[in-house]
């Protein structure tokens, strides 16, 4: 499988520029890096999000596809319906063969309201690939913590204060979650190497059968983080195993980058705002971060057996 | 289908037409501008794959010639991604005289929309 770059800048990305997505946001970055990856006409559905709000303001679009927005919770029902209408559509020899079928979803639509949406699609086996660009909290309403927010991050619903040090709770671990239905291929990237994604995502959509991609993209306005530190952070993320980047193929675990230095969860803490309060001059809670550290090396241990490493 | 003439001729629920955000010049968001020196680049690509308004534009043979300024929205990632530092990002005001490049109405929406 290999990757033409000078085919790839040929190609107009599905995506448009206008769209009014924030600057320096990793969201348009990871969907577009994805869809580079597919060939084939597309069809899209997008949960509600930042992503489905600022590409679609009315009356404007920013797709050059065919785009549809069911809801928040149901983009897994909305992509299994498009993709058995168009096989019925082609068995009777009145639609094309060979589209492709992506949905994406933030967190929020994928970890939380869209859970039970998308495990349905993916057991009734449905060809189509779900993207998830994950920011880790509910960006579009202005920060609220979801089920993928990580421990100690302070978010509006669960903000760092006398009381509690940020979200008390540890991330769901969507990726497992999904891998346990069995299904064809399942990922895990960040934008850290646009050709980890663009593999990734390639691979996915040509895997028949559902597949699903979770991406770790950095939120400027949660994450208190420099404009343009994207592919830093990022960086930071995967080296200090805070996200592991691998994939599940056929039920077989790989991981697709392994670091090449010991980087403390410390460093990728210190980098963001929303975890400033931990750092704070005479009131530092280096007990936190060391059983944040603690966590991430256990989830690390069991991926590496896992992965049979 | 002809095209709509103002909001109310639009079907409920629908935008009728793709890539109509080309219209939008979110390059009015921008205030740092990221000025491309391409004595220094060499077209690695790193900038082109990050950014996420597309705003990079790419000129013969696939090369890197700039920043498309009409979209840019000056977030920096170009210049941070950037590993021979060919992108610097100055403050618009020193680009003051180039104000009304745009057009009288920069931002202005599309005919069918009023």
């Amino acid at each position: 499988m290999s990757i033409d770059l000078k085919e790839l800048i040929k190609k107009p990305n599905p995506l448009t520029q206008g769209h009014r997505m924030c600057p320096g946001c990793g969201a348009p970055t990871a969907i577009r890096q994805a869809l580079m990856a597919v060939d084939d006409p597309v069809v899209i559905v997008g949960a509600t999000g930042c992503m489905e709000v600022s590409t679609t303001v009315y009356p404007y679009s920013a797709w050059r596809v065919p785009f549809m927005h069911v809801a928040f919770e149901n983009a897994g029902a909305g992509i299994s319906g498009v993709q058995a209408a168009h096989k019925v559509l082609s068995r009777q020899g009145r639609a094309k063969e060979g589209i492709k079928f992506v949905a994406f979803g933030g967190d929020g639509g994928t970890y939380d309201i869209g859970l039970q949406s998308l495990s349905g699609a993916l057991e009734r086996g449905h060809d189509f690939t779900y993207i998830c660009y994950n920011n880790q909290g509910y960006m579009n309403t202005g920060a609220q913590r979801s089920s993928a927010t990580p421990l100690n991050a302070s978010a509006t619903t669960s903000p760092a204060g006398s009381v509690i040090p940020g979200k008390l709770q540890r991330a769901k671990d969507l990726t497992e979650i999904v891998a346990a239905h069995n299904i064809p291929y399942v990922a895990q990237t960040t934008l850290h190497d646009p050709m980890d994604l663009i593999k990734k995502v390639k691979r996915a959509v040509e895997t028949p059968g559902p597949a699903f991609v979770n991406v770790l993209v950095p939120c400027v306005l949660f994450w208190k983080i420099d404009q343009g530190d994207q592919m830093k952070i990022c960086q930071l993320a995967a080296d200090s195993r805070f996200w592991p980047v691998y994939e599940v193929a056929g039920g077989k675990y790989s991981l697709s980058y392994k670091p090449k230095k010991d980087v403390p969860l410390e460093d990728f803490l210190r980098a963001q705002g929303r975890y400033s309060h931990l750092f704070k001059k005479g009131r530092e809670r280096m007990d936190l971060v060391a059983a944040a550290q603690a966590d991430v090396d256990e989830s690390w241990k069991k991926l590496l057996v896992k992965c049979a490493l | 289908m002809s095209e709509p003439q103002c909001w109310q001729d639009v079907a409920p629920g629908t935008v009728a037409f793709g890539a109509t955000a080309l219209e939008v010049e979110t390059g009015l968001w921008r205030s740092v501008r990221p000025v491309f020196d391409l004595n220094k680049c060499v077209s690695c690509m790193k900038c082109w794959f990050q950014c996420p308004d597309m705003s990079v534009k790419l000129g013969e043979g696939g090369k890197v010639c700039g920043a498309d300024l009409f979209f840019c929205k000056g977030c920096g990632i170009c210049a941070s991604v950037c590993p021979v530092k060919a992108v610097t990002m100055r403050p618009e005001s020193d680009f003051s005289d180039e104000r009304d490049k745009h057009g009288a109405n920069p931002g202005g929406v599309a005919d069918h929309v009023k």
